[in-house]
């Protein structure tokens, strides 16, 4: 088989997979990008080259709130996650001892990923309402005499739905860096007369930096997009950026959500641009 | 010969009560809901239990305020195994493309963390404009199929690249000493080698695919999928049908996880 068979093979076997991405990514985004300088009345978008829609986007103290909020969602979620998400790579990769009871317990915690994300948000619903769970216990126990309205319909409620959501995000890739680890790294720490928690500090976790780095990316990715859990948790509450443009979408202003879309996706690329300096991820397959 | 077991640290147990904690704030709230989606015909959305029944479950399938389940979930299962199907192929193929370097290989592979980090909204407000500004009507089996194509393409690649960096090519080259064509030294060596992965990446993508809401917001057309019709009950519905609802998705999902773990374990034993 000559060379250049071969590589009109390649050509051949990406080409499906590369079509998609033109036709269903390349192509759409390229028209919010377009489709932000357009017009529109109540009925319909109107071609156009207007800036407008960034002026009055920017202009608005409204969004910079909104980001703000969005990014005080990211920070919380990305803390818990990772604080979560390490200590539980850390026992399964380091105190786990048999491979079979590290491939249980790490099925144990990926089940929940394959329900609904909406189904697994709702049911925080009788956990934490009014007369839910939670507040029932700490009444029975004495330890409060009113109802917590705080739990439900808050960021509280956003934060802990998104940590319940996208820890696994967390733990996988941080589990995977964990167990590429020489595990003689680990002895010869000990040996040299590391305690167990300098070899955590010195050792383990500058070698997890890529796991957390992935995980980084994609729990923060997921949670500066995200509409769903913040209407459903905060109660229609609080905003966030996604929610600001599914609102706008309901609303047939494609223009200025194509614009507060561009506004979106231009801080997502910078946050994962300065995540990808720490970490080679072609590197990491 | 005695196993003699090194001692615990005190960490060990520490850690140890954190991973079941972390257990139990992940099914906690799934098993709340399951159980409540029993309640008797007049219970509400919280404990206690007002009876035990199985109401919800019938009320789920008689005519509902909003939209109908049936349809719905029919879609949601035919969306899904279309997407399964083709991202398990063209994935596959993918994979063996990026064998070899080939021109345009990191355009296609950034392309894939792209559609992977680009929030889901903007997908669907994309495809969604584009349809709107093309006067084409959107579908679940057009516009809402190559949505969800760009949400699982990222999954299966990578797995394809974590399969073919483990890839010893020498079976390849066997098979082609022995006479074997092209087609026949995948048929017959790499696709069986691969199988098990396939599968995992079929499972990916169906279950992506059939849990898929953001993507399908915009371009799903005028017929709903079950998570937007979940997602319509959750704003609509206050009595325990939700859950009803919640805990016969989440065992269907079960349902379809334990046959692609028991394809799995057949091809291992068939191969053993």
């Amino acid at each position: 088989m000559s060379a250049s068979n071969s590589k009109r093979g390649s050509y051949f076997l990406i080409t499906p997979m590369a079509l998609v991405f033109a036709i269903f990514l390349v192509i759409p985004l390229l028209t919010i990008v377009v489709v932000s300088f357009w017009d529109y009345d109540e009925y319909r978008i109107l071609p156009d080259f207007i800036l407008e829609n960034y002026s009055y986007l920017l202009g608005s103290s409204v969004t910079w709130q909104i980001y703000l909020n969005t990014f005080k969602y990211a920070a919380l979620t990305w803390a818990f996650t990772l604080g979560i998400g390490f200590t539980v790579a850390y026992f399964l990769a380091f105190h786990v001892r048999s491979l079979t009871w590290q491939i249980i317990l790490f099925m144990v915690c990926t089940i929940p990923f394959w329900t609904s994300n909406i189904i697994r948000m709702i049911s925080w619903i009788p956990f934490l309402g009014r007369n839910g769970l939670l507040n029932q216990a700490l009444m029975g126990a004495g330890i409060i005499h009113e109802p917590l309205e705080f739990l439900l319909f808050s960021d509280f409620a956003v934060v802990l739905a998104d940590v319940h959501l996208y820890t696994l995000f967390m733990v996988v890739p941080i589990f995977n860096s964990m167990m590429r680890i020489d595990r003689s790294l680990i002895e010869a720490a000990r040996d040299n007369g590391a305690s167990a928690w300098s070899t955590l500090r010195h050792v383990i976790l500058p070698l997890s930096k890529p796991g957390i780095a992935i995980g980084s990316i994609f729990v923060i990715t997921v949670v500066m997009g995200d509409f769903i859990t913040v209407r459903l948790m905060s109660g229609g509450q609080s905003a966030s950026v996604g929610l600001q443009i599914s609102n706008e979408i309901g609303l047939l202003q494609y223009p200025a959500a194509a614009a507060s879309a561009v506004v979106l996706l231009i801080t997502v690329l910078l946050i994962v641009t300065a995540l990808l300096r720490l970490v080679d991820i072609r590197k990491e397959l | 010969m005695a196993i003699t077991r090194e001692k615990r640290p005190a960490a060990f147990y520490f850690l140890a009560a954190f991973f079941a904690l972390f257990v139990l704030f992940l099914y906690g709230p799934m098993l709340t809901i399951f159980i409540l989606s029993f309640q008797g015909p007049n219970g509400g959305l919280t404990f206690p239990m007002n009876g035990f029944s199985f109401h919800w479950f019938v009320n789920l399938f008689q005519q509902q305020a909003v939209g109908d389940f049936g349809g719905s979930f029919m879609r949601s299962l035919k969306l899904g195994l279309i997407v399964m199907v083709v991202t398990v192929v063209v994935s596959f193929m993918a994979g063996m493309a990026f064998r070899r370097r080939f021109r345009g290989d990191t355009v296609v592979f950034y392309l894939a963390i792209a559609s992977l980090i680009v929030p889901s909204i903007l997908i669907s407000l994309g495809i969604g404009l584009l349809f709107n500004i093309f006067e084409i009507q959107p579908h679940w089996y057009s516009s809402a199929l190559g949505a969800h194509l760009t949400w699982t393409f990222p999954f299966g690649l990578l797995i394809m690249f974590a399969v073919f960096n483990r890839f010893d090519p020498s079976f390849e080259e066997a098979a082609r000493d022995l006479g074997a064509s092209n087609w026949q030294t995948v048929r017959h060596v790499v696709l069986p080698m691969v199988a098990p992965s396939l599968i995992g990446v079929a499972m990916f993508s169906f279950t992506l695919s059939y849990d898929e809401f953001a993507r399908t917001l915009m371009t799903a057309g005028s017929l709903n999928t079950l998570p937007l019709e979940i997602y319509g009950m959750t704003t609509n519905v206050t009595t325990p049908v939700l859950y009803a609802l919640g805990t016969l998705t989440t065992v269907f999902s079960f349902v379809v996880i334990g046959l692609a773990f028991g394809a799995v374990v057949l091809l291992r034993r068939r191969k053993a």
